[in-house]
């Protein structure tokens, strides 16, 4: 039997050591809210091409299975979607005229364009990471893109979630359905200020989020009013649409209301995402 | 070098496909936890210091991409693969039941740590619920793949150690 030229240390010792520098490691990350920094990069480079190539191909089978669709749906709908435009037509000069009236009275009260075009960059979503507890999902786009913690995502015209770290060719994305998430929110009708907060219980369920802390005095809230992000929100910009109420009660305060919120994007199908460049400016900038 | 190599590769594929593949094959938006097989198996197959670190790689890779905080799933992945290995000694490769049993435990070890730390403690107390609809469908779908994934990785440790075996036998 040979003796052992180098020192081995007991795995007990290793598993010590690793159990500390992991709760120094969430510790440090905890506090001074900083993540990753050189392992993302290395993790970066070395995952996300792949991820991206993988992702590449099962669009381009995604795409070949919707093409062999049968064309009397596609032609079925064609005909559903010209009676939608022709409703929308009536829709749009309707909604002209009243933008005209908006735009007057606009002038008159010298108010600037209230909801600025932000700029927007587009993203895929390349992977999802949360397993089956958490919502959130790993974007092509990252530093390099000038992508930043807390720029906002949407998807269409809904709101998706909010970046929560960034490496240097990938972002983090966080979604509003995610359990942990919080988004201050407001009824477009009545400008009433709510919370509103991911549920997996519920999104699994019913498709639906929660709301909570709506003060509303006047009983005017109804269910199908747009639900968009507050003005009071310090990470999310005003005005991007969330949902709608998809029902409400009294809470037993009997001074707030709570209920749910039917999310405006499908969160299944998420491919392709806008993420808004512009953060949202507080105080403390 | 060889051994770390391969698992490196190993565990990158199976990260790769949880994340992309399976999340297109998911039933009923429940996905199967792949790495939790790798750690596992890493564990019972070659003992506590190797299933220590294919643990705490895999859980790192969880915690950059997708984590709660940098160290959570890194830590917890860590204690799976260690405590794996304790089972080395009544590990048998014809046996079946003793690696299904554990990877099971694993998988329900891990949700029952993430439901407690970060659902229980925010006042979502419908265990029952989250147990039903989400642990255990994850647990019965991870099994099924584990059928296929564990024959897999056993037949790369097997080879491995084979290999290793050959090349230490040249040295003496």
């Amino acid at each position: 039997m040979k003796r052992k030229s180098k020192f081995v240390l007991p795995t007990r010792y290793i598993l010590m050591t690793m159990t500390a520098v992991c709760i120094a490691g969430m510790l440090i990350s905890f506090t001074l809210n900083i993540s990753g920094g050189p392992l993302n990069s290395v993790a970066g480079y070395v995952f996300i091409p792949m991820q991206r190539g993988i992702n590449t191909v099962g669009t381009f089978l995604s795409e070949q299975a919707g093409r062999l669709k049968n064309l009397t749906d596609v032609m079925a709908e064609n005909e559903a979607l010209k009676q939608q435009v022709d409703a929308l037509t009536t829709e749009l000069n309707t909604i002209k005229l009243e933008q005209y009236e908006l735009d007057n009275l606009r002038e008159l009260l010298e108010l600037d364009q209230k909801y600025p075009s932000y700029e927007k960059a587009a993203a895929n979503v390349i992977g999802k990471n949360g397993g089956n507890w958490f919502s959130n999902f790993t974007i092509d786009k990252g530093a390099e893109d000038g992508i930043e913690t807390d720029m906002n995502v949407i998807a269409g015209s809904g709101l998706v979630g909010i970046v929560t770290d960034v490496g240097p060719n990938y972002a983090r994305v966080s979604t509003i359905i995610n359990d942990t998430n919080k988004v201050g929110g407001m009824i477009t009708t009545t400008s009433d200020n709510l919370v509103v907060s991911g549920n997996l219980e519920h999104m699994n369920e019913n498709m639906v989020i929660d709301f909570s802390n709506l003060s509303d005095s006047d009983d005017e809230v109804r269910v199908g009013d747009a639900v968009v992000t507050s003005y009071i929100s310090d990470r999310y910009q005003q005005g991007i649409l969330i949902g709608y109420i998809a029902s409400l009660q009294m809470d037993s305060n009997n001074l707030t209301k709570s209920g749910t919120i039917t999310p405006a994007v499908d969160f299944e199908h998420i491919e392709e995402v806008l993420v808004i460049l512009n953060k949202k400016q507080t105080a403390e900038d | 070098m060889r051994r770390k190599i391969i698992i490196f590769v190993i565990v990158t594929v199976c990260y790769l496909l949880q994340t992309t593949l399976f999340t297109r094959l998911s039933f009923a938006s429940i996905t199967p936890n792949l790495l939790i097989i790798v750690v596992s198996a890493f564990g019972f197959m070659r003992g506590r210091k190797e299933g220590l670190f294919v643990g705490l790689f895999c859980g790192l890779l969880l915690d950059i991409f997708g984590g709660i905080v940098l160290g959570a799933y890194s830590l917890l992945y860590m204690y799976v693969g260690y405590i794996n290995g304790f089972f080395r000694k009544r590990f048998y490769p014809e046996d079946l039941k003793l690696p299904l049993l554990l990877i099971a435990g694993s998988d329900l070890a891990v949700n029952l740590f993430i439901y407690f730390f970060m659902f229980l403690f925010r006042n979502r107390y419908n265990f029952n619920y989250y147990f039903l609809h989400l642990m255990l469908p994850e647990l019965v779908y991870t099994m099924v793949v584990t059928i296929f994934l564990y024959m897999i990785v056993l037949k790369i440790n097997q080879r491995l150690e084979a290999i290793e075996k050959r090349s230490a036998s040249k040295f003496v």
